[in-house]
């Protein structure tokens, strides 16, 4: 066998989670070949088994800290399912606004403090500067100050409806916990106008540092970052963007559709493949087949997250975000788009989406409305809730007892469905950039680049732990005597 | 002008809220990124573990660890850097007491591995391929970390200095503790950087010590948004923990689950919750408690 050299990058920095870029290099010195490895597991499948439903939005939200709100939602839909109970409308809508404010969260965290730092301070910059520090230099504490200001505005309006921003606990089988009063309306609504500018000039952003600078456009559409893959997201009935609500697309390499479905049905389109060097499985679709890590309209991999559904999608529900999102496709040459670091500029579109969609809500007559709960009466038996996590389409599914209590869990999230997607983008992007054994640190951090992009989150990926406790409760009396043993 | 404090921040077996959390201290990060040079943070910064090897020991004035311990790698992080920091600091719940992925204490490495990678309604692996610690790939062999049989805080692997708690840490908790550190002015070794008391001795709900007849769980009932909710039948678990948190989850209406851990006086949360429980069942006799405690 040919001796290869070996690049370690580990660990692999500015995203969420665990993971070790390994790259072998031929006797030429070219890349033959790199691997991005997730080096955890936590096991929420297994652990959840045995615990009580109504737990689980609070349980498996510890799966990211992140995206917290995707897990606590998608649980609450599985719950709603899996009781067989309808929330009010109301409840509803202050779901999705109080979702809506964590994706500005989401995608402004990663825009500026993960994603912007390779193209604000430059993607060869001294590592020590390459991160939010350098970002907040390079565009003055002003703007700076203007990303800390909204970031924490999204936060706030979590925290006002959720408890907390990281981990609410508001989401119940049925509804929510709490309604909000006119005067929390009214301070989410000024928030929120807010935010639109925020979005608008974030945009302007990456327009002034991004696209009038070529040689970030000729990265951008370079062959190294594109990969030709399904694209899945969430959609109305418009086949317009949407979160929190709608039913499944996927559209081919060539931006037909390939399938549509309802959330209930997601194990007929999906299957996880293992593979022996990593502790995250594959997820693949299941009627176009495992290919092994492979392009194109024979393979059953698919791209989610923003790129993903706007690739999925035919446009955004709200006006602004809609031309921005025909500006996106007409620069880009057409849908869908293949060029992975576009996923930036999908971000930006989204947050752009989620900020004027905070408005309309907020300005819904109903949503302080106080009838958020449906008391569920029905027996529990299954459930499946999905929802659109800022990385992508993630999947809850539960199955019970006739009291509620979990008996099988299976979780199928956002950074697992574009895993094979990054694998493929890691591996063309060393393939472009090392060769003839040319390994410098931006060279390493440009393979880094390729992950980045889709803004992975492994600690989402590594979730993947039954058991009941055996558990006896001695009562004892005022003489410590014991009274009873009881079982629970 | 004094030398910069040089802060570790790192993650193991966690979700990644506790980093976020520290985000959320809002325009004081500029504060923290004035007083202290960063040297490791892998969720906003680009030091890799080669960067952190070369530093020798005590470099670090304090390490932000969260997270629980459950693979090899998490193990060997802790201990360099425990070496390398002059304050190991066990931030959040995972770091201090094992948090949920310490619910993998119920189970064991064998099963979890059967469940995730051959049970699960959508994995198909008719090879039943394992992912394993090596890897023998064309071009060259691949390594993982050994996933432990169970999960370990992090005081239970290396010698822990504070305890931050919190799922996560509150702003307010995680500034008092960066205060504490950049003035020196701090408590004992092995103190608990919160309040003292417990969640109940600072609830502003409305206690009547009266006992409760019937267990409700969440989803039953709407419950009175100014009555205690353990006297309303809903399991709380304030009484045992340590307050600090600002009462995030009851101030929506929902219980607390004991993430600030437990208070002061208690060493065994979930037994003295059963205890406080036990004893504002109203029950007279064995009979009785068995049917009150088969209403949950």
């Amino acid at each position: 066998m040919a001796a290869y050299k070996r690049v370690t990058i580990d660990p692999i920095t500015r995203l969420e989670g665990h993971g070790k870029i390994e790259i072998f290099l031929n006797e030429a010195g070219d890349a033959e070949r790199a691997y991005l490895q997730i080096p955890e597991l936590r096991g929420f499948e297994k652990f959840c088994e045995g615990r009580p439903a109504e737990e689980m939005p609070r349980i498996t939200q510890r799966i990211c800290g992140v995206c917290p709100e995707a897990h606590h939602l998608a649980s609450t839909k599985a719950l709603d399912a899996l009781w067989h109970v309808d929330p009010p409308r109301a409840a509803k809508k202050l779901r999705e606004l109080f979702y809506c404010a964590h994706m500005v969260h989401s995608h402004t965290a990663h825009f500026y403090a993960l994603g912007a730092p390779d193209f604000v301070v430059g993607p060869g910059a001294d590592k020590k500067e390459r991160n939010i520090l350098g970002v907040i230099a390079a565009v003055g504490l002003e703007t700076g100050q203007e990303v800390i200001k909204h970031r924490s505005y999204a936060q706030k309006i979590q925290a006002m409806i959720g408890g907390k921003a990281t981990h609410p606990v508001c989401g119940l089988p049925g509804g929510m916990s709490k309604p909000i009063t006119e005067e929390e309306r009214q301070q989410i609504e000024s928030m929120a106008l807010s935010i639109v500018d925020f979005a608008e000039g974030s945009l302007q952003i990456f327009r002034d540092v991004v696209l009038k600078n070529k040689d970030y456009v000729d990265l951008i559409v370079s062959d190294t970052y594109s990969l030709n893959c399904y694209s899945m997201g969430m959609v109305d009935e418009n086949n317009h963007v949407n979160f929190y609500d709608g039913v499944m697309r996927v559209v081919d390499p060539n931006g037909k559709e390939y399938v549509k479905f309802l959330a209930s049905d997601y194990n007929k389109h999906f299957a996880e493949h293992v593979e022996p060097w990593s502790y995250l499985k594959f997820p693949y679709l299941k009627n176009v087949g495992w290919k092994g890590l492979v392009e194109g309209i024979e393979s059953g991999l698919v791209r989610v997250g923003p790129l993903g559904r706007l690739n999925a999608a035919e446009g955004m529900a709200t006006p602004r975000a809609n031309a921005a999102y025909q500006e996106m496709y007409s620069t880009l040459g057409g849908k869908p788009s293949k060029a992975t670091l576009a996923s930036h500029w999908a971000r930006l579109i989204e947050l752009l989406y989620a900020a004027e969609r905070l408005v309309e809500l907020s300005q819904d007559q109903e949503i302080t409305s106080t009838d958020i709960r449906t008391i569920p009466t029905d027996t529990p038996t299954e459930g499946i809730g999905i929802v659109e996590a800022p990385r992508g389409t993630l999947m809850h599914h539960y199955v019970t007892d006739e009291k509620g209590i979990i008996k099988k869990v299976n979780l199928v999230v956002a950074s697992a469905h574009g895993y094979g997607a990054m694998n493929i983008s890691v591996d063309k992007a060393a393939k472009g950039l090392i060769k003839k054994g040319k390994v410098d640190e931006a060279a390493k951090n440009m393979v880094e680049m390729a992950f980045r992009a889709y803004d992975p989150c492994f600690g989402c990926a590594t979730h993947t732990m039954p058991g009941k406790l055996p558990l006896i409760i001695s009562v004892y009396d005022c003489n410590r005597e014991k009274i009873m043993d009881l079982e629970w | 002008m004094a030398p910069k404090l040089q802060l570790a921040i790192y993650w193991a077996a966690a979700c990644g809220g506790c980093d976020v959390a520290i985000l959320d201290t809002d325009e004081k990060i500029l504060n923290i990124a004035e007083a202290a040079d960063i040297v490791l943070w892998p969720i906003a910064m680009d030091f890799k573990y080669e960067d952190l090897y070369k530093m020798g020991p005590e470099s670090i004035d304090v390490c932000l660890y969260n997270g629980a311990v459950r693979t090899s790698e998490q193990e060997e992080l802790a201990q360099a850097l425990r070496v390398r920091s002059k304050y190991m600091i066990a931030f959040g719940a995972c770091a201090s007491w094992g948090g949920i992925p310490g619910l993998a204490n119920l189970t064991n490495r064998e099963d979890i591995f059967k469940t995730v990678y051959q049970e699960t309604f959508t994995t198909i692996n008719q090879e039943g391929i394992r992912p394993d610690v090596n890897f023998r790939a064309p071009e060259g062999e691949l390594f993982l970390p050994r996933i432990y049989d169970r999960v370990w805080s992090l005081d239970q692997v290396v010698d822990v200095d504070y305890y931050v708690p919190g799922c996560p840490p509150t702003p307010e908790t995680i500034w008092t503790a960066v205060e504490a550190i950049v003035t020196g002015n701090l408590p004992p070794k092995g103190s608990v950087i919160a309040g003292s008391r417990s969640q109940c001795d600072t609830c502003q709900r409305e206690k009547t010590e009266k006992k409760i007849a019937q267990f409700k769980r969440p989803y039953e009932i709407i419950p009175d948004p100014n009555k205690c909710l353990l006297e309303q039948g809903l399991i709380c678990c304030g009484p045992v923990t340590r307050d600090g948190c600002g009462h995030r989850c009851t101030s929506v209406n929902m219980p607390c689950r004991g993430c600030y851990g437990p208070s002061e006086k208690v060493s065994d949360q979930g037994a003295k919750l059963l205890n406080a429980i036990a004893s504002i069942m109203d029950v007279k006799d064995e009979e009785s408690a068995r049917q009150l405690a088969a209403t949950w």
